[in-house]
């Protein structure tokens, strides 16, 4: 089985920029050529004038909300939103019921992604027993089901001790962690930025320290225990410019931030609008502007969305009842393209945020390549579209980004040389 | 004029025109409180329903009389004993409550944005009784009240709100409302309890110290330190608080000779008011308590349809 993608403008950075024709065999990549320049016979020919054929996005950060929550959203459903935002590949946070705490679940997270033959689904087992912060996982285990990565996300781990350990044993499997970086003392019960907004709404802030203050912490152990680590959607200025100042001085510190912590400020709760509540929360504009700058700058490596299904009925409460948490797989393209579209980043540095260093950090390549597995995203980056979160493919519908126009978005996704989503 | 505000909310949805007109109605209404028989038919036939999902005497006994003497049917509902401690949502104890057709709801919540949030799913009126850290603006509108009826003006008053601005909602409706009817806020209290950006959000000016703010006041609104909620780190010590923001005779010497004194009570006596203070001749903190019933039936008269009963009497 022979498939030619003809005519599209290649976009794999550091390897390839133009026109060409791609040629995929048995699932992998077998020859990028010039147009028209290879006569041979292909059994499938996907046209891609005026699309831009980019290694498959990665997106690091998603809840797949299966085993415990399937009435948010399935592994299907998760794959199949991803596929439809043009991600081949996702991460996924361990905070299921039960937590992806031990081997039988990684093994069970990736058999079910298996059986949904969509996007790669990559579990991130969580570094301590149950998220609680006091026990070590077995690594080891996890590494061989397939874990490749370690967090405990949304429930930060409150000890420094148990941080250092657990980075000094990640290191004994080639395993990195992934750090949700928020003081919780200092969340002190708050729902929002601390802000004028929250001061408005007398709604209990979340100031922007809880997170640099952690994030700080994080590096020192990083630098001191010689590990790598990895911080999760990172929302203020004052963490991008620490996590600047450890790149520069070589601490093994790579980060993500959200679309909506460029997209959005914390003016976006208005009245109380839960579809705005996430956690980190929405920050302020000179906030959002220095998450712009930090991934122009590479300070900021990836775009993770953080993808957090819940049902309506868990959003339409108070808002200080309301869960935290935004779906994102989407509108990830679309709204990050308008970085591109604004000049603040060039298609290339989106890709490279978007699909290679993603790939870099897991620890793989993901290049267009002969021999490479042919994870393809084809993106139509002119295409006006309007956000309508009933069409989504999630089971879930928490955007605050509904009736959104949007410049550009994924039009296929090739997963191993299968059309996984054709728009 | 016509008043059309479906809902009250919060202070910063009503013009100085409607707050205008709601003090003069519930000026009207205060002489019926004075009378031997304190009950008008105004508004017989309607169902008031309070829903106090949160712990109050004062303010709900306020809003039930004043619904009582405009002859309204005043069904008081709890969070405990009703549906909600069973486990019901929000939304479906309001909805239920809507099936029974309430020609106004008053409600009571410890989640700011709780009264929008019904309101938004409720065709009858819903009024404010506190959401959380967020409005109570019928405390306000009686502040004003008060204040008008001493002073004969809002406009230019300089009015001091002490204490823990953070966590109030009467001071934040307060210093909404007084500042669109023309009055210079300032407040004060202990850093810990002074939220970020009020400055801008409220057009207040932040002083540090209380004698500062005091000074030249016309009108000093002192606010309950929430003492369970504390948690011991907003300040150190009742002792400390008192001497350093309290409200004392010497301290009020530094405001306008006729400057007024407002707390929205429950008081603590001794913390962040002395008693002489309480119940010195500056204080209008009972008038506070009297007007509150007026303000009251004036708002379920301008929500509830009772207009083309007005005259009946």
């Amino acid at each position: 089985m022979q498939m030619k993608i003809e005519n599209g403008h290649v976009l794999d950075p550091g390897n390839m920029d133009g026109i060409r024709d791609i040629w995929i065999h048995d699932g992998r990549i077998a020859a990028v050529t010039e147009p028209g320049e290879c006569r041979d016979r292909a059994d499938e020919i996907f046209d891609a004038t005026g699309l831009v054929v980019t290694p498959g996005l990665i997106d690091m950060h998603v809840h797949l909300r299966e085993p415990g929550q399937e009435y948010k959203e399935t592994i299907e459903t998760g794959c199949r939103a991803a596929v439809r935002g043009g991600f081949t590949a996702v991460c996924c946070m361990p905070n299921t019921r039960p937590v992806n705490d031990h081997a039988g679940v990684t093994a069970w997270i990736i058999a079910q992604a298996k059986k949904a033959g969509l996007a790669r689904v990559y579990p991130v087992a969580a570094i301590s027993r149950g998220l609680e912060g006091s026990q070590l996982n077995e690594y080891a285990d996890l590494k061989s089901a397939g874990a490749i990565a370690l967090s405990d996300d949304g429930m930060p781990v409150n000890s420094g001790q148990m941080m250092r350990r657990a980075m000094e044993y990640a290191k004994a499997f080639d395993l990195f962690l992934i750090s949700h970086c928020e003081d919780l003392s200092l969340v002190a019960g708050g729902v929002m930025n601390e802000g004028e907004t929250a001061t408005r709404l007398g709604l209990g802030g979340i100031p922007n320290i809880s997170e640099y203050l952690m994030v700080q912490r994080e590096i020192g152990l990083a630098e001191w225990t010689g590990s790598r680590i990895h911080i999760a959607h990172v929302s203020t200025r004052e963490s991008v410019q620490a996590i600047r100042e450890a790149k520069a001085r070589g601490v093994q510190v790579t980060a993500e931030t959200a679309p909506h912590y460029f997209s959005l400020t914390d003016e976006a709760v208005g009245r109380y609008n839960t579809a705005a509540k996430m956690n980190p929360p929405l920050r302020s504009e000179a906030d959002r502007r220095a998450i712009i700058d930090g991934l122009a700058d590479g300070t900021l490596d990836c775009i993770a969305t953080d993808h957090a299904p819940h049902a309506s009925m868990e959003k339409n409460v108070p808002f200080d009842e309301a869960p935290n948490g935004i779906i994102g797989l989407e509108t990830s393209l679309g709204l990050s393209l308008k970085l591109v579209h604004d000049g603040f980043l060039s298609l290339k540095d989106l890709i490279r945020v978007m699909s290679k260093n993603p790939a870099r950090i897991l620890g793989f390549t993901n290049d267009l390549t002969p021999g490479a597995l042919a994870d393809l995203t084809l993106m139509d980056t002119a295409a006006f579209w309007e956000v309508d979160p009933s069409a989504f493919a999630s089971l879930s519908r928490n955007t605050p980004f509904g009736g959104w126009q949007l410049h550009g978005q994924a039009v296929a996704t090739i997963v191993e040389g299968r059309v996984v989503f054709r728009k | 004029m016509h008043f059309t505000q479906k809902d009250i909310l919060d202070m910063a949805s009503l013009s100085a025109e409607e707050i205008t007109h709601i003090l003069d109605t519930a000026q009207g209404m205060k002489e019926i409180s004075l009378r031997p028989v304190k009950k008008v038919p105004t508004l017989r036939g309607k169902t008031l329903i309070l829903f106090f999902h949160e712990a109050s005497t004062r303010t709900k006994t306020s809003f039930d009389i004043a619904g009582k003497r405009l002859s309204a049917d005043v069904i008081a509902l709890a969070k405990s004993g009703s549906s909600m401690a069973k486990g019901e949502s929000l939304l479906d104890t309001v909805k239920t409550l809507e099936a029974m057709h309430p020609d106004v709801v008053v409600m009571r919540h410890g989640t700011s944005g709780a009264a929008q949030y019904i309101a938004g799913h409720l065709k009858s009126p819903v009024i404010n009784a506190g959401d959380g850290k967020h409005a109570h603006p019928t405390q306000a509108l009686l502040d004003m009240m008060t204040i008008r009826e001493r002073k004969g003006r809002l406009a230019g008053l300089k009015v001091a709100i002490i204490g823990d601005i953070a966590h109030s909602r009467v001071a934040r409706s307060n210093m909404e409302g007084l500042i669109r009817m023309g009055a210079e806020v300032r407040v004060a209290g202990p850093p810990t309890m002074i939220p970020k950006g009020v400055e801008e959000v409220y057009g207040v000016k932040v002083f540090s110290a209380v004698e500062g703010a005091l000074e030249g006041a016309d009108v000093v609104m002192m606010l309950r330190i929430q003492k369970e909620r504390m948690e011991n780190i907003l300040f150190a010590s009742e002792r400390e608080y008192a001497r350093t923001f309290g409200l004392s005779t010497g301290r009020l010497a530094l405001a306008h000779p006729d400057a007024l004194v407002l707390h929205p009570g429950p008081m603590n006596r001794g913390v962040e008011i002395t008693d002489e203070v309480a119940d010195g001749h500056h204080s209008v903190i009972l008038d506070q308590v009297e007007n509150g019933v007026a303000l009251r039936m004036a708002l379920f008269y301008l929500l509830a349809g009772g207009m083309r009963h007005a005259d009946e009497d």
